[in-house]
């Protein structure tokens, strides 16, 4: 009972946490959960997060809110999902709450706005690094094919600036038709 | 009864949001300014520039800025409430049937081949928050003058990640501090 309270407690504060520093948007949240939960907690695989962040990426809705839910669920069922959902809002409803009742203060002053742009520049840091950790295996391994399949995501989305619900609606339909046509080879041989 | 219509369009800003953040921007503008005239344009703009500078999804932030002018503390919770319900609804019945099926070789290896569209997708992600920080633009169509300091931030940054392993939130921490103090220098010499 005591060791469930804490796990719970141990989640809502760690969702709380990484949701005051997601500056730039989904992914920046889902990187964090990694290095959080994967990396530091290991309460999740590598595997289950980047299946997460494929879930949460396609379904609709916040991406924060659909990958703290994914998580929630995980760890601890309906009870689980309240606990991250709550975490995940709560700082940003409290900022915007009293920002609300008026904002000038905060957004033409360049104290504010310098500390943004360094915080931005980390964020950018923190993003490529997660980059180069998620390459480096396919690279270790020689996988050229999946290799290839990271570099065209890249430049749909980088440069030709494809919606990335249709690359992964995409994807996904392409993984199923050929996972379908490898079991049926199989199957025959 | 403001309560229930603000839950409503919420849950309907939350239920068609595909592609989070800057994607559902026309989607919420349409309910908001347009439709129900709860914001004007301008006061919908000056919403954006705040949630650039503030964490969290921009569907929260304007679910509970909008919800606090319209209907108090309450509406503030009510509309953040319907926000976040279809995606716990409908990611809750995904993570059923995600567990359900995991361990099936047909999920497990449909999953393998999108992991490395993940990998590209990050690392877009990663390519545009670069692109935001040191050129103040993500589209590379419109590109300001390098800002030398963002890109020392964030290569001091990534250098760091690698090579101490320091916590993303430390490191944003530290280019927040870096950022104040290096802008303020070249902004008085």
């Amino acid at each position: 009972m005591k060791v469930a309270v804490k796990k719970y407690l141990s989640l809502f504060l760690s969702m709380l946490q990484l949701s005051a520093f997601t500056f730039g948007g989904g992914y920046v949240i889902v990187t964090l959960m990694r290095s959080k939960f994967v990396n530091k907690l290991h309460w999740l695989t590598e595997d289950e997060m980047l299946d997460y962040t494929a879930i949460a990426q396609a379904a609709p809705g916040a991406v924060a809110v659909n990958a703290s839910i994914l998580v929630g669920n995980r760890l601890g069922g309906a009870a689980g999902v309240f606990v991250a959902v709550l975490g995940t809002v709560l700082p940003p409803f409290a900022i915007l709450s009293v920002l609300s009742y008026g904002y000038a203060v905060v957004q033409n002053n360049q104290v504010v706005q310098w500390v943004l742009q360094g915080m931005q520049a980390g964020v950018a840091a923190v993003v490529a690094d997660v980059t180069v950790s998620l390459v480096l295996p396919y690279l270790r391994d020689k996988k050229y094919r999946s290799l290839f399949v990271i570099l065209l995501t890249f430049i749909l989305v980088a440069f030709f600036e494809v919606n990335i619900v249709f690359v992964l609606l995409g994807a996904f339909v392409i993984a199923l038709l050929l996972t379908a046509i490898r079991n049926k080879k199989d199957g025959r041989a | 009864m403001v309560y229930l219509e603000l839950f409503l369009i919420f849950a309907q800003v939350g239920l068609f949001g595909f592609g989070g953040g800057y994607a559902c921007i026309p989607l919420i503008q349409s309910k908001v300014v347009d439709q129900y005239h709860w914001l004007s344009m301008g006061e919908f703009g000056d919403l954006i520039s705040i949630s650039q500078m503030t964490p969290g999804p921009i569907v929260i932030n304007t679910a509970t800025f909008v919800g606090t002018r319209i209907g108090g503390p309450w509406g503030a919770v009510v509309a953040t409430l319907g926000s976040v319900l279809p995606s716990i609804i409908i990611v809750s019945v995904i993570a059923y049937f995600y567990k359900k099926y995991k361990h099936t070789s047909f999920v497990n290896d449909t999953m393998v081949i999108i992991h490395p569209v993940v990998a590209g997708l990050i690392g877009s992600a990663a390519f545009s928050l670069l692109m935001l920080s040191v050129f103040g633009s993500s589209s590379i169509l419109s590109l300001d003058f390098p800002d030398f300091i963002a890109m020392s931030l964030s290569a001091v940054g990534f250098i760091v990640l690698r090579k101490f392993k320091l916590s993303p939130i430390t490191v944003m921490l530290l280019t927040g501090a870096a950022g104040l103090a290096l802008y303020y220098v070249f902004s008085i010499i």
